[in-house]
């Protein structure tokens, strides 16, 4: 580190014998080394592990639980053969996209705009109703929406008083219920990220233009939005690393079936590493989940570089 | 806010052209009805949860109860279920502690030193907050395994601190960024050591943001289902997280009332912990998560 500060050096306040330096450095590395010494052994070196066993055939139990042989690629050549990773890859897409990028982004961008101006009371009894589904743990947000979809449910019991035939929602679409259970838990983020970002959008630009004629939708569409792409941007990335992690909310409400029709990434790594013990190739999996993760991170490094 | 604030200049105005005024008032009407559409979508499936929570003969259908009863709620808590209650609270305020603990001094130097010190380090943590945890977990069971870890209640809050510590270190940076320097410094003149002034200025500064880290671990940890589940096997030491779905599985269709009232517990101490944050902070919890929209 002392390297790194070389160009202060010149300064004269930093004109200080070795020693004084390497206090300095010292000073300025000791305190990160608790906290980083503690994400290297819970966080960093798992990782590593992770990469060393999607190469072994390691198991939960059995001989090769004690003993794993390094197999290569198999793994991964495993997987990328495996009909059932294909289609998790694609569910993980569609549910991300679905209930994310789709409905969160656009449900919570729908709310704030909705909300702006309204009366204080109206903007503060939505808000703390869809506030509340996302500060509800994940847990009961499945349990709520379990009982909600269920055969013997509260829609059906409201489809059949209006006269409607309901269905088993969660055979029947068990993709589609898990998405709009996700919409409903996380478009309170995408609303309050909105809401604030709408409150810095200049009221006398929009007010200019509606002066001069601009409707509604083109002063949203050619001042607000363009004016909330940063938001929009970094808000986009968030949801759609929170949402490639859910696990719990559709674990409680399909496991993931009927059959595999809702086995997202999260779910099939779960079922390979500890249902059927194979943790070696739950590892291949969970490698290609953090693969996904860090992508998407790393796009998001980019659009934050300014702020460091 | 913002509106109550530009709304004051603006009465003192002349009236609007008068073509904006019943357009305006029609699709004030229109926002009206589709946010209170909006608002009961939101609230019916918490229906159950409630009414099942008071009804003696609950079932998955939210039902008005034949007779309101609070027995599901004493039935409940039973000793196992305090038991995991606490478990949870051992878990949530030792993670929280902790992170605050370990954040706080490795927030300081990034905050305070140059940016050639700090941005790759910086660069890395925001790098970490956008990794999947879930993916994490199976090395991490085979961490435990071999380290004889598993159904430790000590490691897994250890876990739960590791995995959340990039994003409280982030926020704790930015928080301590609002804090001027130049307090310090004069701490500095008369002679006191970094780790003073932190403690001494700059920490109890940061008050609002070190109460928004510490709520924000907590609240993770306390909602966190799959971690315990995987890495506390030992029904004595799982949360109530873990607890309600194992409930869930052994009781099943016989006792949706009790599992109501488990929840709704459950989730007590959450919401009123964000309640009270956000009657205090206004909205700095929820934007805390990163985004600086």
């Amino acid at each position: 580190m002392v390297a790194v500060d070389l160009p202060e050096s010149t300064r004269p306040a930093a004109r200080r014998s070795p020693a004084a330096r390497g206090r300095r450095a010292a000073g300025r590395i000791l305190p990160l080394v608790p906290a980083f010494a503690l994400i290297a052994l819970f966080f960093l070196g798992p990782i590593l592990w992770c990469v060393y066993a999607s190469f072994t055939d390691v198991a939960l139990t059995g001989a090769t639980a004690s003993t794993p042989h390094l197999i290569g690629l198999r793994n991964y050549r495993r997987m990328f053969a495996d009909p059932a990773f294909g289609q998790s890859l694609w569910l993980t897409v569609v549910f991300v996209v679905g209930s994310a990028v789709i409905g969160q982004n656009v449900g919570g961008m729908a709310l704030a705009l909705l909300m702006k101006s309204r009366h204080r009371i109206a903007r503060a009894v939505v808000g703390a109703i869809v506030v509340g589904a996302w500060v509800m743990p994940e847990l009961v947000a499945g349990f709520v929406w379990y009982a909600f979809l269920a055969d013997d449910g509260t829609l059906n019991a409201i489809l059949r008083a209006v006269g409607l035939h309901g269905k088993s929602w969660l055979y029947v679409m068990p993709l589609l219920s898990v998405i709009i259970a996700n919409v409903w838990r996380g478009t309170a983020f995408s609303m309050l990220v909105y809401s604030a970002a709408l409150s810095n959008v200049p009221e006398d630009l929009l007010e200019a233009a509606a002066v001069d004629g601009a409707s509604a939708y083109r002063r949203l569409r050619h001042i607000t939005l363009p004016l909330m792409r940063r938001a929009v941007m970094t808000n986009l990335m968030t949801i759609t690393l929170q949402t490639l992690a859910v696990f719990t909310l559709i674990f409680v409400m399909t496991g993931g079936g009927p059959g595999t029709k809702t086995q997202t990434l999260p779910i099939y790594m779960y079922q390979s590493a500890f249902k059927f013990y194979q943790l070696g190739y739950g590892a291949a999996l969970a490698i290609v989940l953090l693969a996904v993760g860090g992508v998407f991170s790393v796009i998001y490094l980019r659009m934050m570089r300014e702020e460091i | 806010m913002t509106t109550a604030v530009s709304a004051t200049p603006r009465t003192s105005r002349p009236p609007r052209l008068s073509t904006t005024g019943p357009r305006r008032r029609a699709a004030a009407a229109v926002a009206y009805l589709v946010l209170a559409l909006v608002a009961i979508a939101f609230l019916l499936p918490f229906g159950w949860l409630f009414l099942a929570s008071v009804s003696d003969q609950a079932s998955l259908k939210a039902d008005v109860p034949h007779q309101l009863t609070l027995r599901n709620f004493a039935d409940v808590l039973t000793g196992d279920n305090l038991h995991a209650l606490a478990n949870s609270l051992v878990l949530s305020l030792g993670a929280a502690v902790l992170t605050l603990v370990l954040a706080a001094p490795a927030a300081y130097p990034l905050s305070r030193y140059t940016r050639r010190f700090g941005r790759p380090i910086l660069l890395g943590l925001l790098f970490a907050t956008g990794l999947p945890i879930t993916a994490i977990l199976v090395p991490v069971y085979g961490l435990f395994v071999q380290l004889e870890l598993l159904d430790s209640i000590p490691a897994t809050t250890l876990f739960l601190t590791a995995t959340g510590l990039p994003m409280a270190i982030w926020m704790m940076k930015n928080f301590m960024d609002e804090v001027p320097i130049a307090l310090e410094e004069a701490a500095w003149v008369d002679g006191a050591s970094g780790f003073r002034a932190l403690l001494r200025i700059v920490l109890p500064l940061m008050l609002p943001g070190t109460t928004v880290v510490f709520t924000f671990t907590f609240a993770l940890t306390w909602g966190n289902f799959f971690v315990p589940f995987i890495l506390l096997v030992d029904p004595a030491k799982q949360p109530a997280s873990v607890a309600i779905y194992q409930y869930f599985g052994l009781h099943g269709t016989a006792s949706y009332g009790l599992l109501a009232a488990f929840s709704i517990l459950y989730s007590l101490p959450v919401v009123v912990l964000y309640t009270l944050v956000q009657r205090v902070l206004g909205n700095a919890f929820a934007l805390s998560g990163g985004v600086k929209g």
